[in-house]
Order: structure tokens, then C-alpha cells, then sequence
């Protein structure tokens, strides 16, 4: 198949086991989003995935191929961009070399320098606020610029999946909706296939073709969120 | 105020060592996580870069022992960082993020270089000659600067203008930058950190090397020649804080100077007790050294 395939992945870290058994699959152009509560093991499930923790069992395919043994940079290079939870910026880098560090890394410098420019436009377009910003330290950008710079960092380099770790926590309602307006038009227009986590709800319902629940390290619910009923997933969510 | 002005130059040409010296040793902590206790014996190799290419190869370049010493420096940056690398590659790069380890195995390493250099170049320390147009002094209100010493000096200036040139409009400096920042962010946006770590061993472990050939124009070398700047590199390190220019800047300086007014004030082994009490004294107010930011690693 093509797309992302988790197929019972179990992950620990050092003696706590995490992931029991996790599957999931992001079939190409589709966005699928994955819910649950603090602590159950998202982020740990996606950093697997982008390739920062080797699972114990249990595999990860991309496109048909298996990425067992392939570097985190190196899952990057097959088009997975992942913009992880948080200010996942380098902090001492301005936003433009921020943007700079990505496309200009090793292996792609033959492409031509117009080239670059034109992904660079495309994705700033996306998020004008940057262009102000561009000679700032990304470590000096408030939360909301900082998500909209992680994810335009992804971009840049032209994946063909995106994975995004809860990109509205923390971020006011204004910049939820720019960021929610952006992964749709991405979505909608060049059909970008994304893995979205989230613990918004709504947001992620209005977003998604098809949603997981991850409950103590399980996939406990999974199906299309247009059968889904908001209010039930009140109970799988509550701490 | 000559004695003082006397000191103030033999802390400005010490420093300046220990700044070459620490530059590279933070780069490599800063991004790796590994602490290089070999990072002495890559001194000593570009030192005996400048003795090998006088003895030994001295007859190619027509005896001429200044030409010699010039050829030195980038020859002695160039055996030092490939001799880094080669460390790097073989032992270090498997203990990423592993500072006990790594030091314990670069201590072995270091014991190891030492004896290859006794049994190489025997076990009493050998002369340099410095290059003529270096012998020569000024005397400016009455404080004598040994032209090797002000080249020392000169020498460092323009290295360290070359690396944060290099870390600031070159590709390659960017990525050390975004690599030392988050190793993590920086996997995952497709930097291959392994390339990029090569890269900072080799300029850390050249600088080094260049540092080397640069002590040959104060004294005699040996084998010890890197273990007696090694600990003081250190302290350079901690103070300025980890994978920081600026701080390693400020405090290479003032560590120089201080050991300098110590040394003069009291003895060299009661100086070096000031030395190590001032820079506990100072982490008890920044644990963190003079600069220093977060590294934040996607995993914890
Ligand atoms: N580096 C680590 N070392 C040890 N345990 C960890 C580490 N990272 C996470 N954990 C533990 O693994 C579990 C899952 O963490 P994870 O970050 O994947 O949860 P999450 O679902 O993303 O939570 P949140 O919604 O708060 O982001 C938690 O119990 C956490 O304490
Ligand atoms: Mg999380």
C-alpha cells in the first residue's frame, strides 16, 4: 500500500513499556488524525515513526518499503516532514536560517537556486507573518510564529507526508484557525497526505478523513470522523 | 603599572591559546555530548608538525626554518583534524551524548598518543626554531612584547574571525549551528548529523593542531606539551558556557589574565589553587557558565 503503515509497533523506554502494539495506517492523500489523552503515548508513537526511537517489535513502512534501519534524516529525505510538539525551532538561528538550514542541507544542492526561492515563496505565502519576521532569532518568536515557522519548515523541503504533533496547543484561537485553513488547503489543493495528532476535538474532527483513539498505548477506536460522534469521544479523552 | 601592563600581555597571549584550545573542545561538547580528553595530543601533533617539516623534511624547503613554521600551520590543521576525525569516526560517533564514557575512552586514547610520540620522537622535548623575522621584540611604555607572542596573539584573532565567519554565512557552518542547537530537529529536517559531526571534529580538532604549532614559538614540546593546556581549556569550557563563542571568548581571557596575575602575585602551583577556587566560586553564581542557552532534545 502506499502511504504511512504502522503494523503493531511496541516501544519502551528502557524498562516502561509505552506502545503496545500500535497500528495505523495514512493512506496517500488521506488525513488521518490520531487522539488521546496526556501521556498515552502520541508523541512517542509519531518520534517512532519519524525515526528518533527504534521500536521493539513491530514495523514502519513508507510507501511500500520498510524504513527498519533508515536514519531519521534519511526518512526526512523520502519526503516525511514532521513538525514536532512544541517550540521546534533552533532557537539561535534566525527564521530565515531557520528555512535556510533545511533546503540547503547535503544532497540537494543540485537543485537550482530558483527552484528554491520559488518553495521558499510558496510556503511563505502561506504564512505572511513570517516575512516580517525573517531576521529575528527563532528562540525570540512567540509560541503562535514559532508553530507557523516549524511548520513552514517542514514544508520547504516538499514532503509527501506531513506529520503534525498537536499544533494548536498552547496557540490562540487566531493562529488555530490560520493553522487549520493552511494543513486544509494543503489537504484540499495538492493533496498533501498528513498524520495529524490532536487533542482538539473539533478541530481535528472538521480536518480529518478518518481519526484513531490511542488509549494506554493501544489503539482502542478508529473509523471515519463523518460516523463520528463528537460526544463520545468526551469519555476516551477525560484524564 | 609596567608589571601590571607586563602581566596583562602574558594573560592577552595565554588566553589567546586556551581560546583556540576551548574553541574547538566546545563545539565538540556543545554538539556531540562527548568530551574529548585527547583534545591535548591533537596539540601536540600540530606541534610537532612545524619539528618534523624542520628535521626531517628541512632539506625540501632549503633549510629555511621560517618557511617551515609558515607551512606548518595549515599543514598542522590539517594532521590534527584528520587525526581528530579519525578518532571521531572510530570511537566517537558511537558514544553520542555519552560524556563519562567518552571521557574515559579519550583518556586512554590520550595515554596512547602520548607514548606514540615518545617512541616516534623520543622522550626528551625537542626545539623549534622560530622563524627570524619572530625574534625580535617591541617595547611599548616600557612593557616588552616578544614579536612570537604579539604573532600568537595576531594569529588567533584571525582564526577565530574565520570560524564565526564560517559558522555564520557558510552552508556547512549553519548546519553545526543547527545541529549543536537541536540534534533532534536537526535529524529529522534531514541533516545528516553524522556528516555534520565530522565536520565540527575536524575544524575543532584543526584548530587544535594550529594551536600546537602556534605554542612551538613559547617553548620547548613534548609529549606533555597538550596535557598542560588541556585542563585549563576545560575550565574555559565550563566557564563560557557549552557550544558558545562569545562566552568561550570572554572567559579564555579572563582565565588567561587570571592566571597570570595569580602566577605573578604568588607561585605557579598557589596560582593554579586561585584559579581553580575562582572558577568554582563563579559556577556557584552561573551553573550554567557566562552564556548559555537551552539544548532540547524531541525525546528528552
Ligand atoms: N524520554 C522519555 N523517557 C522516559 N519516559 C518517557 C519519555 N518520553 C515520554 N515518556 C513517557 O512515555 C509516556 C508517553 O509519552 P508521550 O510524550 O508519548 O505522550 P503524549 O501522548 O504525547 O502526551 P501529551 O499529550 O502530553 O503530549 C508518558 O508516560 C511519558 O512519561
Ligand atoms: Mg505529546
Amino acid at each position: 500500500m502506499s502511504g504511512l503503515v504502522v503494523d503493531d509497533v511496541r516501544v519502551a523506554y528502557g524498562r516502561t513499556e509505552v506502545l503496545f502494539g500500535v497500528s495505523l495506517e495514512v493512506p496517500d492523500g488521506s488525513l488521518v488524525c490520531v487522539m488521546g489523552r496526556n501521556g498515552v503515548g502520541k508523541t512517542t508513537l509519531l518520534n517512532t515513526i519519524a525515526g528518533l526511537l527504534k521500536p521493539q517489535s513491530g514495523s514502519v513502512s513508507f510507501d511500500g518499503s520498510s524504513l527498519a534501519g533508515v536514519g531519521a534524516h534519511q526518512r526526512a529525505r523520502l519526503g516525511l516532514g514532521y513538525v514536532p510538539q512544541g517550540h521546534a525551532v533552533f532557537p539561535q538561528l534566525t527564521t530565515r536560517e531557520n528555512l535556510q538550514v533545511v533546503m540547503e542541507r547535503q544532497g540537494r544542492r543540485a537543485r537550482a537556486a530558483s527552484l528554491r526561492q520559488q518553495d521558499l515563496d510558496e510556503v511563505l505565502d502561506l504564512f505572511p507573518a513570517l516575512t516580517t519576521l525573517m531576521n529575528r532569532p527563532a528562540g525570540l518568536l512567540s509560541g503562535g510564529q514559532a508553530k507557523q515557522l516549524a511548520i513552514a519548515r517542514a514544508l520547504v523541503t516538499g514532503p509527501r507526508l506531513l506529520v503534525l504533533d498537536e499544533p494548536t496547543e498552547g496557540i490562540q484561537p487566531s493562529i488555530i484557525h490560520e493553522i487549520e485553513d493552511t494543513i486544509a488547503k494543503l489537504h484540499a489543493a495538492i493533496g498533501m497526505t498528513i498524520l495529524l495528532v490532536e487533542q482538539y476535538v473539533e478541530f481535528a474532527l472538521r480536518l480529518a478523513d478518518r481519526y484513531a483513539v490511542l488509549d494506554a498505548g493501544r489503539v482502542v477506536s478508529t473509523g471515519l470522523t463523518s460516523e463520528a460522534d463528537p460526544s463520545a469521544f468526551a469519555e476516551l479523552m477525560a484524564v | 603599572m609596567q608589571t601590571f601592563l607586563e602581566q596583562l600581555f602574558i594573560g592577552l597571549s595565554l588566553g589567546s591559546i586556551l581560546l583556540i584550545v576551548a574553541l574547538g573542545l566546545t563545539f565538540t561538547f556543545g554538539q556531540m555530548g562527548v568530551i574529548n580528553m585527547a583534545h591535548g595530543e591533537l596539540i601536540m601533533a600540530g606541534a610537532y608538525v612545524p619539528y618534523v617539516l624542520q628535521t626531517k623534511v628541512g632539506g625540501a624547503l632549503g633549510g629555511r626554518a621560517g618557511l617551515a613554521f609558515l607551512a606548518a600551520l595549515p599543514i598542522g590543521f590539517a594532521v590534527a583534524g584528520a587525526l581528530g576525525l579519525v578518532m571521531e569516526r572510530t570511537v566517537l560517533a558511537r558514544m553520542v551524548d555519552r560524556p563519562l564514557d567518552t571521557l574515559l575512552v579519550t583518556f586512554g586514547i590520550s595515554l596512547m598518543l602520548q607514548q606514540a610520540a615518545r617512541d616516534l620522537f623520543g622522550a626528551s622535548n625537542v626545539e623549534v626554531v622560530a622563524p627570524s623575522w619572530l625574534s625580535g621584540r617591541w617595547e611599548l611604555l616600557g612593557v616588552v612584547m616578544p614579536h612570537s607572542r604579539l604573532f600568537i596573539i595576531a594569529l588567533v584573532a584571525v582564526l577565530v574571525g574565520l570560524v564565526s565567519a564560517f559558522l555564520s554565512t557558510r552552508p556547512e557552518g549553519r548546519r553545526m549551528r543547527a545541529v549543536m542547537q537541536n540534534r533532534d530537529l536537526a535529524a529529522i529536517s534531514g541533516l545528516s548529523t553524522r556528516r555534520v559531526d565530522a565536520t565540527t571534529f575536524f575544524l575543532g580538532s584543526g584548530l587544535a593542531g594550529v594551536a600546537g604549532v602556534a605554542v612551538t614559538l613559547i617553548g620547548s614540546i613534548g609529549s606533555q606539551v597538550g596535557a598542560g593546556y588541556i585542563i585549563d581549556a576545560f575550565l574555559v569550557v565550563i566557564v563560557g558556557g557549552l557550544g558558545k563563542m562569545r562566552g568561550t571568548i570572554i572567559a579564555a581571557f579572563g582565565l588567561g589574565m587570571l592566571n597570570a596575575f595569580s602566577e605573578y602575585w604568588t607561585s605557579a602551583s598557589l596560582g593554579k589553587a586561585i584559579l581553580f577556587i575562582a572558577v568554582i566560586a563563579f559556577l556557584q553564581f552561573r551553573p550554567n557558565g557566562l552564556v548559555s542557552f537551552q539544548t532540547r532534545g524531541l525525546t528528552g
